[in-house]
């Protein structure tokens, strides 16, 4: 491969007191690339996020974004390099409308920053962003609805809305079909396929419908370790993952 | 979608029609009220304004709640009352009218100072490091009489300079109408900073900090950025109240100032942009009127900001904004009783509880003697005033519960039917 | 030697005082996540209350029953103020707290007047415990230090041998354990607030009469109480402990120093005018100067280690 991978992670390590959840993930994962994580319970799929992301820092290793090292920034600095992310518990402003939590999103990333002096109504790119988003998740009539009051489903879709808003590269969904319906989350995943066309997308999920429907390449974590990364199909023939983690949670459905 | 784009550049008549009321208001109400003592009041009304909606801009805007607000305004004043001082001396020239301007620049770079210390925490750290940093600053009131007057305060002359048109500001009305224009510029901008970039994510991070960080942005750096600008409005208002007083004292840095500013805003409703508007004139209209009734006025305050607190969390702006609501469906009728039965047995049970707070007072002012109080006279030692404020309060307060219970049903029943009629 | 002795005592003494009030609101804090803003009021009642009792049926009776009241009213706080408030927040909860500083301090002022009562030492302490190189250390001062160390055992001993206490030693580093408490909660809540109102009390009883006992001391230690609670570190005792001791020391050894930047630079021939601005702060002597030195420290503080000297909650 020619350019840097989207997301390289090298000897990755995180411990919480005494508890190693991660234990030296290597991970390499190409822009464009459709990736899915998967694993048991407790495997440490969603620290691997926060990790990535910059919600933790790590213990030891190295994380690198299109080639540069991103190891040790601050969220919003990795935010602004391109990568933004979804979270498992619904993260979004409850307090404010809909078409203001989408126009948040995008201030940033369209080079408002902090500004004091321009009337945010009259940024019309801003304005256009967040409404195309909008439509896109499909809330366009609940436009002026508080984020507080929208319905589950509603909320999980302005989740992925915020994430994807501010054009990143690289998005990250932590468990975007979680607690929905069989209808709701084939809804979810046309959304997700639709939305992240044309980027690297790395999601953490447990329905495997989802996964093999949606991946290219599929890690699988086990313990805070990846124990296997390939394509969807030699994933379900690896006898290992079965083992580990397919034969189980075949039992627990 | 095309829609969607067109409702971003509304010709918002509503808003003019606002604004251009509000102008009218602080134009018009010296007209309608031009005794002396009102004119006083409403130029501190305007003083409150300025300064309230400044202190709102950290605790209904960012979430930040700040025990020591009166920082900014207070040395906003200082170096304002000190600027006045040197323009009568004649050091330099400087237009009386702008010198609010100048509060509000040295009300900014304690702002940034100060702010970027605080700023750095958030929640209840951040709450107990403004006490700290308020306090800080009161003591070195006390340290440095040259510069803070020591007990007697700064005082100054506002005539100073030449007039300009015939503006001396040398009656109340003309330091009125410089307060009225400064308190419209003032809410003006503070209402346009609200919809602006950094007043959105001010928002967002109030609503949820991570998830601001999330999407590109310094939370670190929204709030000291909102702190600091907070900082110039509410040493802007210190600027006017320098004039206004001709005297800057201690007191006006101290934690009572800081405590009242958060009454003032919270009481009006922190969670909308006119909340502190009413907050400051109803507080304003405590500190002047009802302190000159009775000395128990504190009490009182803090009582009704407990019972804002306890029942009422939107304060009086979600009051009115919810009774709005309720008129808007035409249910306002069923209301009328009800409301008149609460208001009854609320007003006796308020007038034992005054009665029994007055009564007390006086006796531990004088330790006895005769006291007037609602025009009667009365022995304070004497066994039967006691009992018959106990027995007002007491009965005022069991027909209240009567009272409010059956407003609740009322109410409960109102909003059932406004939220069926709701798509 | 002498003055560094005395003043090693009373800086002691001034932050085992402290130690009362900062160790009740940081489990307050930790158990309840409310700041506590009515705690030093909880202290100056503690001391208003004991210069009633011990007025009427003397010191010994007060120094028991006085907190015992204040426990009542903390408890009675929970029960029907907290706890109503609980839900919106909070950001609810400490303004109530700041609402109920207000009121107390507004009820002192209704009952007792706004000039400082006479609260006094008791007859059976008065009088001087040892002398150090011809220095008096009174005998109130050394009944402080007793009682504030009795309360430190009492505490511990609370903190490590019962069940309650145990979980709320795990509460302080993983808020979440309160839930283990099951259907408890409340009342647990309820105690915990009742006994940190009482010891705060308690440090009121006797701080009240060894500095003064005025409608303005609870804002005065309350502020004080706060810089100790962020200089240790949200949410852990020790902190509190280490930062208590701290401020009291520095307090006290602070007052007994005219040093000034006038004075150490005056053989070198540099002088201000006193009447300037700069000039008072060039003669401004460490001794006046004390008041802002815990504030100051508190900024030190925050700009180098954020968290607190022991902090582990990083908000």
């Amino acid at each position: 491969m020619s350019a840097a991978p989207a997301i390289e992670l090298r000897e990755v390590f995180k411990s919480f007191g005494k508890t190693q959840i991660i234990r030296g993930v290597n991970l390499a994962i190409g822009r464009g690339e459709r990736h899915a994580i998967i694993g048991p319970n407790g495997a440490g799929k969603s620290t691997l996020f926060n990790l990535v992301s910059g919600r933790f820092p790590v213990s030891s290793g190295t994380i690198c974004l299109n080639g540069a090292d991103i190891t040790g920034l601050k969220p919003y600095q990795i935010n602004r390099r391109g990568l933004s992310r979804s979270f498992q518990i619904t993260n979004i402003f409850h307090r404010m409308t809909v078409f203001e939590n989408l126009r948040c999103a995008v201030l940033w990333s369209l080079g408002y920053r902090y500004s004091f002096w321009q009337a945010v109504n009259g940024l019309r790119d801003a304005n256009e962003r967040a409404a195309e988003v909008m439509e896109g998740i499909g809330l366009a009539r609940r436009r002026d609805a508080l984020a507080g009051l929208l319905s589950y489903a509603e909320q999980r879709a302005l989740e992925i809305g915020i994430t994807i808003a501010g054009g990143a590269e690289v998005i990250l969904l932590d468990e975007p079909t979680a607690g929905m319906n069989r209808s709701e989350a084939a809804h979810a995943v046309d959304l997700i396929r639709r939305v992240t066309a044309g980027r690297t997308l790395v999601m953490v999920e447990h329905d495997m419908g989802v996964v093999f429907d949606l991946a290219d390449r599929i890690s699988v974590l086990v313990y805070g370790e990846v124990i296997a990364t390939d394509a969807p199909a030699a994933i379900r023939a690896n006898a290992a993952v079965q083992e580990a983690y397919l034969g189980t949670a075949a039992n627990s459905h | 979608m095309n829609g969607a784009v067109l409702r971003f550049k509304p010709l918002n008549v509503g808003r003019y029609v606002t604004w251009g009321l509000f102008a009218l208001v602080l134009v018009l109400a010296p007209v309608a009220f031009p005794q002396g003592f009102a004119i006083t009041m409403m130029s501190q009304m305007g003083i409150w304004i300025i300064f309230a909606l400044s202190y709102n801009m950290l605790l209904g805007q960012t979430g930040l709640l700040s025990f020591g607000h009166a920082v900014y305004s207070g040395l906003g004043a200082y170096f304002s009352i000190h600027v006045l001082n040197m323009i009568g001396a004649g050091a330099f020239a400087f237009p009386v009218t702008l010198l609010p301007l100048l509060g509000g620049l040295f009300g900014l770079l304690f702002g940034v100072l100060f702010g970027y210390v605080t700023t750095r925490k958030s929640g209840v750290a951040f709450a107990m490091i403004s006490l700290g940093l308020g306090e800080m600053v009161f003591a070195a009131s006390l340290m440095f009489p040259s510069f803070f007057g020591g007990e007697g305060g700064i005082s100054a002359n506002r005539m100073v300079g030449k007039p300009f048109l015939g503006i001396t500001y040398g009656p109340a009305i003309q330091v009125y109408y410089l307060i009225a224009v400064w308190t419209f510029a003032a809410v003006a901008a503070m209402f346009a900073l609200t919809r602006t970039p950094l007043g959105r994510i001010a928002n967002a991070v109030r609503d949820n900090p991570e998830r601001a960080e999330f999407v590109g942005y310094s939370t670190h750096m929204v709030r000291f950025l909102m702190f600091a600008l907070s900082g110039f409005f509410a040493g802007l208002a210190g600027g006017l109240s320098a004039i206004n007083y001709e005297i800057v004292a201690a007191e006006s840095v101290s934690a009572q100032r800081s405590g009242g500013v958060l009454l003032a805003a919270y009481i009006g409703g922190v969670g909308f942009f006119f909340g502190p508007v009413i907050g400051a004139i109803v507080f304003t209209f405590f500190v002047v009127y009802i302190a000159g009734l009775t000395k128990a006025w504190l009490l009182y305050l803090g009582l009704f900001f407990m019972a804002i607190v306890m029942f009422a969390p939107g304060g009086i702006a979600s009051i009115v904004l919810m009774n709005l609501n309720v008129a808007k469906h035409g249910l306002f009728g069923r209301l009328w009783k009800p409301y008149g039965w609460v208001a009854a047995a609320g007003l006796l049970a308020f007038l034992g509880f005054v009665a029994v707070v007055e009564m007390t007072y006086h006796l531990s002012d004088t330790g006895g003697g005769t006291m007037k109080l609602f025009g009667l006279s009365f022995e304070v030692k004497s066994l039967a005033p006691w009992l018959a404020a106990l027995a007002t309060l007491g009965a005022g307060g069991f027909l209240y519960r009567l009272a409010w219970n059956r407003f609740r049903g009322e109410w409960d029943d109102i909003q059932r039917i406004i939220a069926e009629k709701a798509p | 030697m002498e003055f560094f002795l005395i003043s090693l005592l009373n800086g002691v003494t001034y932050g085992l005082l402290l130690f009362m009030l900062s160790s009740g609101l940081t489990l307050i804090f930790s158990m309840m996540g409310v700041l506590n803003f009515a705690h030093a009021s909880f202290y100056m009642l503690g001391a208003y209350f004991a210069f009633q009792i011990s007025g009427h049926i003397g010191f010994w009776p007060a120094l028991v029953l006085a907190p015992l009241g204040v426990a009542v009213i903390g408890m009675a706080v929970e029960r029907y103020g907290l706890r109503t408030v609980h839900k919106h927040g909070h950001v609810a909860e400490l303004l109530f707290t700041f609402g109920l500083a207000y009121l107390i301090e507004e009820a002192v002022h209704l009952i007792w007047g706004r000039a400082p009562v006479n609260y006094g030492v008791p007859k059976d302490l008065d009088g001087t415990l040892f002398m150090i190189y011809g220095t008096a250390f009174p005998i109130y001062r050394g009944f402080m230090m007793l009682v504030s160390v009795l309360m430190l055992v009492a505490l511990y001993v609370v903190l490590t041998r019962t069940r309650i206490g145990l979980v709320i030693q795990a509460a302080l580093t993983h808020p979440e354990t309160v839930e283990a408490l099951g259907h408890n909660v409340p009342r647990v809540f309820m105690l915990v607030f009742g006994g940190g109102a009482a010891l705060a009390g308690l440090a009121g009883v006797i701080g009240g009469n060894a500095f003064v006992t005025s409608p303005g001391m609870a804002l005065h230690v309350g502020a004080i109480v706060f810089v100790v609670v962020v200089i240790g570190g949200m949410g852990s005792l020790a902190g509190a402990f280490i930062a208590s001791l701290l401020i009291g020391l520095l307090q006290t050894f602070s007052v007994a120093l005219d040093w000034s930047l006038g004075g150490l630079f005056k053989p070198m021939g540099i002088s201000f005018a006193a009447d300037s601005f700069l000039g008072e702060l060039w003669n401004l002597t460490l001794a006046s100067a004390a008041p802002v030195l815990p504030y100051l420290l508190m900024v030190l503080v925050l700009l180098f280690r954020p968290r607190g000297l022991l902090g582990t909650r990083d908000t």
